[in-house]
């Protein structure tokens, strides 16, 4: 059972997640923003449902479609949209742009656009977590695309050997790019993939946010309890273009019939529903939620506008003294 | 006096690890074999018993997961060494190397560091053929944020791989493997050598010889028979060539007037490459003939004794090279030559204890 308190927070979580990116969806046409941008709009049940069961210690590595995850772990929202104007005050200081997240007070530990390539950095982690006799959970996040990278083998076949507190979170959103996953992958799922290696696995609706939340839970509980890795694959969906703005239904790779499907399935509109229905929330709080979150955005939009653009780089930059 | 304590480049290496090992507890050593009874041809030999499983590990055969596993491991405060039996094998695993170890520090804006030694060893000779003998400094020093290091010395092994172990950048150490059995004075405390310091291991004013790894060896050796003649080279050990320490160079030329680069990789945009480059955009003045270059020829590593034999350059070219850019007499050189000969028989081991195969 879900306390209320966790669902009001769930919720808030995946309704923040979503006005971030709908306002870099506003802004981005200015051409201010100029790095690409991975939107995450549709997946926000995923981050907000895992990252509700971590601790500050716990760590996160992600890939580029990393907002979500970033903001969830409790990432910097100001140094997040600095780091999209190219500032220096951004939290990569305009070294990275969106595909290159990082919030170290958080313990989100960072994003990189290489498909498979933070899973086995993120397997290290945890593997260093676990000699340093640390009792955290290491989370990756990873597509659907990742787990025909041989990093993603290597890493689990690790995992599994050295029993490694860590959770390989695979969302499943159907497409690499517009390559759909049947063009990409036999018929089977993830998580049945994974069960060879040894590693417990699980499938599950990944735009039902209380039911992410309830099944990382258990996965993290059994992680940190150090029964060894686990691997979750969430099916989803994303909304928009594979990267930029846009909606992208028209051109050709996926129609416009499985995108509606999808967009009924919105995780916000559903637990909306259920959390009005089930008197969990108040419409006037879902207001109040709205703008105090509005206010916040406008905030580092603002400041991260008027921020200084990114210093000249040198050799410093590129190696530790 | 005293007499110096001469071991092996593979016992210096050893060294240098076991006294890193003792002193900080976050330097591990991971790599296939490195626990094994042969212990990474001497170079990890007895670390296991001394340091336990938990610090000395065998690990599954996947090169590019583990370097990203070693790179996770450096992000949460330990200094791993990874260790690779052969440059090639370490191909695998270009993506971390790459993508991840050399740019995690800039790309998210100076926050993090990534201190990883990675060694891989460069095969030679009882024709290892081309997926075993691969010299690919080029390819890893091309790379922003890696440093790469050479040691020719069992002194410089020693003094260079401390300091490799303690950098808190990602460093790649080539080791070739005919240098694992030549023997030097090597001292027992610790010592670091500098990154990115050349070292000038015989003077001269005639010619300059910029040379790496195996080949400083083959330099030395022309430079001896080249003395013979009245023709004294200066040889210089570039030791590491990212970061590279153009201005030891730089200043031999100065005084020589001719440069001769010589490197165990292959010709075309690889070190000779480079050295070359610098010599003509910055030491054009001190030139008095074009630089010549001393690299393999761009095949593939065969096989076979008989196409090895005249496959790798060696201070045969050097001497000739020299002879060459002094304008000597070309038949005194074949009489030169032809006494050299003889002294490297058969020539596809680094000496006549290598018994292979490997």
């Amino acid at each position: 059972m879900i306390t209320k308190k966790i669902l009001q927070s769930l919720f808030y979580q995946m309704l923040r997640i979503r006005m971030v990116e709908e306002r870099i969806v506003e802004l981005y046409p200015q051409q201010q923003m100029r790095c690409p941008v991975h939107l995450c709009i549709g997946q926000e049940a995923v981050a907000a449902g895992v990252s509700a069961n971590l601790k500050n210690e716990d760590l996160v590595l992600s890939n580029h479609r990393s907002h979500g995850h970033y903001l969830a772990k409790g990432g910097n929202l100001e140094k997040l949209f600095a780091e999209l104007y190219g500032k220096e005050t951004g939290c990569s200081r305009g070294r990275g742009g969106s595909m290159h997240l990082i919030d170290l007070s958080v313990n989100f530990l960072g994003s990189t656009p290489i498909v498979g390539g933070t899973i086995p950095v993120a397997t290290g982690v945890a593997w260093a977590e676990k000699m340093k006799n640390n009792k955290t959970v290491t989370v990756a996040f990873l597509g659907d695309a990742a787990v025909e990278e041989g990093a993603f083998h290597e890493s689990v076949n690790f995992a599994v050997l050295k029993n490694l507190p860590i959770v390989f979170v695979c969302e499943n959103n159907l497409y690499s790019v517009y390559t759909p996953i049947a063009e990409r992958q036999p018929k089977r799922s993830i998580a049945s993939l994974a069960k060879g290696y040894g590693i417990r696995s699980f499938r599950a609706d990944g735009n039902d946010c209380g039911k992410v939340y309830e099944v990382s839970k258990e996965m993290i509980d059994a992680v940190r309890a150090g029964r060894g890795p686990a691997l979750i694959e969430f099916l989803t969906y994303r909304w928009r273009e594979h990267c930029g703005p846009n909606y992208d239904n028209h051109i050709g790779y996926r129609d416009e019939a499985e995108f509606k499907l999808w967009q009924k399935k919105c995780p916000i509109d559903r637990f909306k529903k259920y959390a009005l229905l089930n008197k969990v929330i108040k419409p006037a709080e879902i207001t109040g939620m709205e703008t105090q979150i509005q206010k916040e955005i406008d905030t580092a939009v603002t400041l991260a506008q008027a921020a200084p653009f990114a210093k000249g780089v040198s050799l410093n930059d590129v190696y530790a003294l | 006096m005293t007499v110096e304590r001469q071991i092996k480049y593979s016992q210096a290496l050893r060294e240098a690890i076991d006294q890193c090992m003792a002193k900080d507890p976050a330097v591990f050593i991971i790599g296939e074999g490195v626990p094994d009874p042969k212990g990474i041809f001497g170079s990890t030999l007895g670390l296991k018993e001394k340091y336990g499983s938990g610090r000395v590990m065998d690990m599954p055969v996947c090169e590019n997961g583990m370097t990203g596993i070693c790179i996770g491991a450096a992000l949460r405060g330990f200094r791993p060494i990874l260790t690779h039996q052969r440059v090639d094998f370490a191909l695998l695993s270009l993506d971390q190397i790459i993508n991840n170890a050399a740019k995690w520090h800039f790309m998210f804006g100076g926050q993090m560091n990534i201190p990883l030694v990675i060694r891989m060893v460069v095969g030679r000779g009882w024709g290892q053929g081309a997926q075993h003998s691969q010299s690919l400094q080029a390819l890893f020093a091309h790379i922003p944020g890696l440093k790469v290091i050479m040691p020719a010395t069992p002194h410089d092994a020693k003094g260079l791989l401390v300091s490799a172990i303690e950098d808190d950048n990602p460093v790649i150490s080539i080791e070739h493997r005919w240098l694992y059995d030549i023997e030097g004075h090597v001292h027992q405390d610790p010592y670091r050598i500098p990154l990115g310091k050349a070292s000038v291991v015989r003077k001269g004013d005639m010619v300059t010889i910029a040379a790496v790894s195996h080949m400083t060896i083959e330099a030395i050796r022309a430079a001896q028979i080249l003395e013979k003649k009245g023709i004294t080279a200066e040889v210089i050990d570039l030791r590491s060539i990212r970061p590279l320490d153009f201005e030891t160079v730089s200043q031999s030329v100065k005084k020589t007037g001719h440069l001769i680069v010589a490197d165990c990789g292959w010709l075309s945009f690889g070190v000779s490459a480079e050295i070359a480059a610098r010599a003509t955009e910055g030491a054009w003045k001190s030139l008095k003939k074009a630089p010549r270059r001393i690299a393999l020829p761009e095949i593939p590593m065969p096989s076979a004794p008989s196409l090895t034999e005249d496959f790798y350059p060696g201070y045969r070219a050097i001497v000739q090279a020299a002879w060459e850019l002094l304008g000597k007499d070309a038949n005194e050189l074949k009489t030169l030559l032809k006494e050299a000969q003889s002294e490297v028989n058969p020539h596809d081991v680094p000496d006549l204890s290598f018994r292979g195969p490997f």
